[in-house]
């Protein structure tokens, strides 16, 4: 597993602005699974911040490693393969950052985010804004950006979607969405009752949180 | 209670050998039934206890080790087998931590076992003996661990069937253990583990000096049969690429094969040496109970078939440590107990270190388990209070 590129590494810090949005999604004093958690930044936000229970889950060993010193309780494996072992209702939240595109089965993953926790978090880059979309119109290649800077040949994210393609396949699960933002190139959030095309254009990324349909 | 200091404690730090033999009326009670009077414990401690006694860090050591865990071992004149992870400055840092290893009960270098006196009867106990289990050896600590006036230990730490009790010892006394550390270990002893430890246990009765266990009252020792169980114990500690690595097909001495049965190969002549070192060091009746009581371990077993049960209601907070090399105690059974650790809500961490060296690289020094286990241990120290 070693040399393998966290999914989490994706973005640069830059643009983790999604953090704070996301764990103002988090209730305080809850149960919290973050999967995918790199060197720990969000784990350590909620559970400061927030006085969140959490765990994390992280691929690399040099960021389970972070972790493990900062006190946090992180176990190596990935999102993939692991999560079939929770127990249903483990959680009260379970997060995942960034990682939904590099996992090879996302949506098997969002089912049990479902049934490991009441809500599942949801980030992710959003193939259609427009910077991405006129890449590939106008230079007839791969779209390379800021949050997707990696070639086609080398790159972990290999289930890009946008946000209109996101909503549908959390219809198709029969899930519900509670909040959603878009955050813009500066982190900030797209007009809240922009409608979802207007969202797609302009967000380059996506915070959703969901909930099963029978969750109370 | 008799007691016995044998190093000098005024040294800050220096290993301190003692032991303490229980009176009559502590019996310790047995999985196979009934109880043993008269315990011995043989045990080593280092660094000092605290005021508030917090700090105290039990290291439980694997099938064949024992209590010099950082110590030069007094019938080799080697290193202490742990040296890499416990010493000042070390991520079990005895500058800090008050660290205690006790020989396990069955063993051979001064706690009760089959080479021991049996006070009833003052002859050896030999194979009378009743046969010793992982949870029985934790009772025992734990009458160490009361002896010593200490009523949680901060944390309780030890590879292989060392790793097994550190996991017993959170499911036997939850409230007593505020960190564990179950390094290279499983929840239950394997079909393929068990099998190689009858190996062993066949040589050693198939020696003809073995005299059904009765061989010390003779002077005698099984020692060629003992040899070879270590000779086959001895390849499960290592990985088939690090053999290769070291080993390979390299001649001992020689420029070419002799044709005879002679240890020609490296790795022959490696295995012999390791088989004779052991047999100077190690009794073989010893050897019988301690791979018996890895064969039994089978924690689910103890709680209706689920190993989350086993730590239901437990507070401790787990490191899990695999290798990837490691096929005596893989990956997937360290995953095993990280399962049942999170079904049952614990705080659980858990790597896998990669490497080729196999089982023993536990006693290694690799750089990234000294780097977890010295932030888990750190990270631990200041949720407990312990200052630096």
């Amino acid at each position: 597993m070693n040399g393998e590129a966290s999914a989490y590494e994706i973005a640069p810090s830059s643009a983790r602005v999604d953090l704070l949005v996301l764990a103002d999604m988090v209730e305080r004093g809850s149960r919290a699974l973050d999967v995918g958690c790199g060197d720990g930044s969000l784990l350590k936000i909620l559970a400061e911040q927030r006085d969140v229970d959490c765990r994390g889950i992280e691929l690399s060993q040099a960021g389970v490693n972070e972790c493990v010193a900062k006190g946090l309780s992180v176990v190596q494996g990935d999102a993939d393969a692991d999560l079939v072992d929770y127990p249903d209702d483990a959680f009260d939240f379970v997060i995942l950052s960034q990682t939904l595109q590099a996992t090879r089965r996302p949506r098997e993953v969002l089912q049990h985010m479902l049934r490991i926790g009441r809500r599942a978090i949801v980030s992710f880059p959003n193939f259609g804004h427009w910077r991405v979309r006129a890449q590939l119109m106008f230079t007839g290649r791969m779209p390379r950006t800021r949050t997707l800077g990696y070639c086609w040949y080398d790159t972990p994210n290999i289930h890009l979607c946008t946000i209109e393609d996101f909503v549908d396949l959390v219809h198709e699960i029969d899930a519900r969405i509670e909040r959603a933002a878009a955050l813009d190139r500066s982190g900030a959030k797209v007009r809240v009752n922009a409608p979802w095309w207007a969202w797609n254009l302009f967000g380059e990324q996506a915070v959703f949180l969901l909930r099963r349909k029978d969750a109370i | 209670m008799a007691e016995l200091m044998v190093a000098d404690p005024r040294r800050h730090g220096a290993p301190r050998g003692a032991s303490v033999t229980f009176s009559p009326d502590s019996r310790l009670p047995m999985d196979a039934g009934g109880s043993i009077e008269g315990v011995t414990i043989a045990y080593q401690t280092y660094g000092e206890l605290n005021a508030d006694k917090s700090n105290a860090i039990l290291v439980c050591h694997a099938l064949t080790g024992d209590q010099h865990v950082a110590n030069v071992h007094p019938v080799t004149g080697k290193p202490g087998w742990w040296t890499t992870m416990v010493g000042p400055g070390r991520p079990i840092d005895t500058n800090r931590f008050f660290v205690i290893c006790s020989n396990v009960i069955g063993g051979c270098m001064g706690s009760t076992g089959p080479a021991s006196v049996n006070p009833a009867t003052g002859r050896l106990w030999g194979l009378d003996l009743p046969v010793v289990t992982i949870r029985d050896m934790v009772r025992a600590q734990a009458m160490l661990i009361d002896h010593l006036g200490i009523d949680t230990l901060f944390c309780v730490a030890g590879g292989s069937m060392g790793g097994m009790q550190a996991l017993q010892w959170v499911a036997s006394y939850p409230e007593r253990v505020f960190a564990a550390l179950p390094v290279a270990t499983a929840p239950k002893h394997s079909a393929q583990n068990i099998a190689f430890h009858e190996v062993g246990r066949q040589a050693v009765m198939a020696d003809p000096d073995w005299l059904g266990g009765r061989y010390a009252e003779v002077g005698k020792q099984p020692t060629k049969g003992l040899a070879v169980a270590r000779m086959a114990a001895h390849i499960t500690y290592l990985s088939e690429g690090a053999l290769q690595r070291k080993f390979g097909r390299k001649l001992q001495n020689r420029d070419a094969p002799t044709f005879s049965f002679d240890a020609d190969f490296q790795i022959e002549n490696y295995l012999r040496h390791q088989g004779s070192s052991f047999v100077d060091r190690f009794d073989a009746n010893s050897y019988l109970y301690v791979t018996r009581a890895c064969d039994y371990f089978d924690l689910a077993a103890d709680y209706g078939g689920s190993l989350a049960r086993a730590f239901v209601g437990a507070k401790t907070r787990f490191c899990v440590v695999s290798f990837t090399s490691d096929w005596l105690y893989t990956t997937a059974e360290a995953r095993a107990i990280v399962h049942a650790l999170n079904a049952a809500s614990l705080p659980v961490s858990f790597v896998e270190i990669d490497t080729d060296k196999g089982h023993d690289a536990f006693l290694l020094d690799e750089p990234d388990f000294m780097a977890t286990t010295s932030g888990f241990l750190e990270s631990a120290a200041k949720a407990r209070g312990i200052g630096a």
